[in-house]
């Protein structure tokens, strides 16, 4: 199979760790060769932050270069503006349309552009944005929203609600599990 | 049983597989992980030492004594360590040594984008250079069959995407291998009449691994289909050849850096049209191909600067890359690393800032106090260096830098490299203040304990070393404590000590934020009918704060309630919530 290539792009703290570990547990169950890459560090502190999943029969690069991403999933939307030059013309992204100001908007030395959602669409690529925020609220946290996101993502591959959940159930705390099966579920058929 | 595992708990995985026992590393990104991660494993002793070159040579005591041991560092770490380095390259080991060092190609989270390689030759100790996870077991258990075979220390080099991708691996059984002590005053006592008959030894160990180098497997040519051109590479840029080429040209896949096999390399160059060397920061091994004589093309077209991609081989080779997707033609701000709400940092450089002080600067968290709109930050080079800076600052304005000029550092840089200046500061009496910030954590690189904590890297209680005794017995007389939540507290601090025609220390106190047991108020509350829209609150840069329809807001998911801004309000807008009060 060829090597298949998905994002998760978002601001550091936001939880795209957990959503890099689900996918990589669910990916490991059907015998794929993967690589996850993320950067820790400095860039964590409230900073643009992006984890690469790569997928397929072999897996060299543990990035994702411009012009190869079949999927970016973005937690935030000026981050998905970020990234779209990574999109295959044919990939999708599946964005969160929380916003989150950074330093430079905060302190007005740069404008937080508006309407990005309409204009990523206008520019050609395939947006999927929802409100995976208040889908996470109504799950019983707004943590959740990494899982809401994959819950969301779920429904563009062929693996089965089953594989799904057990990765879910690999992938988080016993305490929090209903909470997440909730969050992928109300991502799934949002 | 497969499964995906960072680089860097790989190499945890390697050195407990190998039996290694006994582990001092100092955290730094992007090598932090393989201390943690083998601090897991209950048959292996680990530690935080204070710093790079103490692991080393704590290593190499272990060593000594017949147990299997590792150092971990990031690149920078290995300039603390070298001097140990250089001189255990003479002695050897008695049970294994492997030394981790992780290079940040694209400084990620790092000060400069030096090349760890050269190390190796420079110290004429090999190094192995894994590509992924499961090389990383390989290249660690290998390390130490390496390390008693050649009797020599092993650097095992990592970088940020082998260290901090996870690929797919297989686990192995643990082997013990402990030796006995004997005592070796020729082998172990390095002074000159004996370097001097240690040297040749270190010269006929380097021809012997050359030899080795010639036939190991992890030196491995992978044929293509087209021989007009092969390529030599190593580390991640062999993803990245493989990733674009495939199996089109040949490739000699070099896993041990240095040093080099000559022959395989000949052989290799005779045995396809043109050579291209493919290798992520300095010219390696193409310097080393160009010394043996053999034509190769390297830095002529690959950069020495930042990290590589597939795109970038794609491109340097001359193949096709994928063109670059669409986006929006909004300009799109950046967003860079922010000091976290609630840091206790953020009043230091605030009262700092507005009071015009020049500050000597250090490596941390604290770092973030160069960024506007704080911008309090003169200078940072490393760790250690704002407290002997500011005392070369002070001295060389012949006091005209008296009373406006401080060093700020962390607790745990602090300990790694600030005392030895100190020492200076008291020893050679420089008017200078030092300011340590101490978040009781070691920060910027995840939360790592360190000796201000009172905690050990396995989580247990342990001696806590008092900052204020420690810097009274260098010779400091004036030592007091502020907390950083208090501005007015903080200020007057900094214009007493400022003021005295001595040497002081504050300390700046107060935990980390993000640390479990830091309890966080409610949220700070703004009162829109006094909010006179003056943005003072802005000032302190906090990613809680932001203006909405020409108002203060407060994001209550982030603000922890820490009351900075209230103490900035003229107005009384901004006010903590009446429970935490």
């Amino acid at each position: 199979m060829k090597t298949q290539n998905i994002m998760i792009v978002g601001v550091g703290g936001q939880g795209s760790l957990l959503a890099s570990k689900l996918l990589g547990r669910l990916l490991l169950t059907k015998g794929y060769d993967i690589k996850v890459s993320e950067v820790h560090g400095m860039s964590q502190r409230g900073g643009s932050v992006v984890t690469y999943v790569r997928f397929g029969d072999k897996v060299y690069s543990p990035v994702i270069d411009k012009g190869e991403a079949d999927y970016i999933v973005s937690f935030e939307l000026l981050e998905a503006a970020r990234w779209t030059e990574y999109l295959k013309p044919n990939g999708k992204l599946v964005a969160n349309t929380q916003q989150i100001n950074p330093m430079p908007v905060i302190t007005g030395a740069a404008q937080y552009p508006d309407n990005l959602a309409e204009k990523m669409k206008a520019a050609g690529i395939d947006v999927d944005a929802f409100d995976a925020l208040s889908l996470a609220e109504q799950a019983g946290s707004t943590k959740a929203v990494n899982i809401v996101l994959m819950g969301h993502l779920s429904r563009s591959f062929d693996f089965t609600l089953e594989e799904w959940m057990e990765a879910i159930e690999k992938s988080v705390p016993p305490k929090f599990l209903e909470l997440n099966k909730k969050a992928f579920m109300l991502g799934r058929e949002a | 049983m497969k499964q995906l595992m960072l680089g860097n708990e790989a190499v945890a995985r390697g050195l407990y597989e190998a039996g290694c026992a006994f582990v001092s590393s100092y955290p730094g990104t992007p090598s932090t992980e393989i201390t943690e991660a083998i601090a897991k494993y209950s048959e292996v002793y680990a530690e935080w030492a204070p710093n790079e070159k103490v692991a080393m040579e704590s290593a190499f005591g272990a060593s000594l004594a017949g147990k299997r041991s590792f150092c971990g560092m990031k690149h920078v770490g290995l300039n603390v360590a070298a001097d140990p380095l250089f001189t255990i390259a003479y002695t050897g080991v008695n049970a294994g040594m492997v030394i981790g060092v992780a290079d940040d190609a694209g400084m990620h989270s790092s000060q400069n984008e030096q090349d760890s390689r050269h190390y190796a030759r420079a110290a004429k100790i090999p190094m192995l250079e894994p590509a992924d996870s499961a090389e990383a077991i390989e290249f660690a258990r290998l390390a130490y069959d390496l390390s008693e075979q050649f009797d020599t220390p092993v650097l095992l080099k990592m970088c940020t995407r082998v260290s901090h991708s996870q690929s797919v691996v297989e686990c192995g059984e643990r082997v013990e291998a402990v030796k006995e002590y004997v005592k070796n005053p020729a082998k172990y006592i390095m002074m000159p009449g004996n370097a001097k008959k240690r040297h040749p030894v270190v010269e006929a160990r380097t021809r012997a691994l050359t030899e080795w180098a010639e036939t190991a497997a992890i030196n491995r040519v992978e044929d293509g289909s087209d021989h007009s051109r092969g390529i030599i590479t190593s580390s991640t840029a062999y993803q990245y050849v493989k990733e674009v080429c495939g199996d089109r040209y040949p490739v000699l896949k070099l896993g041990m850096i240095w040093p080099m096999p000559e022959k395989k390399i000949r052989d290799f160059a005779d045995s396809v049209d043109e050579v291209i060397v493919v290798e992520e920061l300095e010219s390696f091994i193409e310097a080393h191909c160009n010394a043996l004589g053999v034509a190769v093309t390297g830095k002529a077209i690959f950069p020495v600067i930042d990290e590589f991609s597939q795109n970038l081989v794609a491109e340097k080779l001359g193949m096709a890359a994928p063109a670059a997707g669409a986006k929006v033609a909004d300009a799109i701000p950046p967003r860079p690393p922010v000091m976290c709400a609630g840091c206790p940092h953020r009043g230091l450089f605030y009262t700092l800032a507005k009071n015009k002080i020049t500050v000597l600067g250090d490596i941390g968290c604290y770092t973030l106090g160069a960024v506007a709109p704080l911008a309090a930050v003169d200078s940072v080079i490393c760790m250690g260096a704002s407290v002997s800076g500011a005392h070369g600052f002070v001295k060389a304005l012949e006091g005209k830098a008296d009373g406006k000029t401080v060093a700020v550092i962390g607790d745990s840089t602090f300990m790694h490299s600030g005392i030895t200046g100190l020492v200076n500061v008291a020893y050679n009496e420089s008017n200078a203040t030092i300011i340590i910030v101490d978040n009781s954590i070691t920060g910027m690189t995840g939360h790592q304990q360190n000796p201000t904590t009172g905690m050990n890297l396995k989580g247990d209680p342990c001696t806590k070393i008092d900052l204020e005794t420690l810097c009274r017995a260098v010779g400091i007389r004036r030592v007091r404590v502020v907390d950083p939540y208090d501005l007015e507290q903080t200020e007057t601090a900094i214009k007493e000590e400022l003021a005295a025609q001595e040497p002081s220390v504050i300390i700046s106190r107060r935990p980390c934020a993000l640390l479990k047991y830091v309890k966080h108020n409610k949220p700070v509350t703004v009162d829109n009918d006094k909010c006179r829209s003056c943005k003072l609150c802005m000032k302190i840069g906090c990613p809680a704060i932001s203006m909405a329809d020409g108002k203060a807001s407060i994001d209550n998911t982030l603000c922890t309630g820490c009351g900075v801004c209230t103490q900035l309000c003229h107005f009384g807008a901004l006010n903590m919530a009446k429970e935490d009060c």
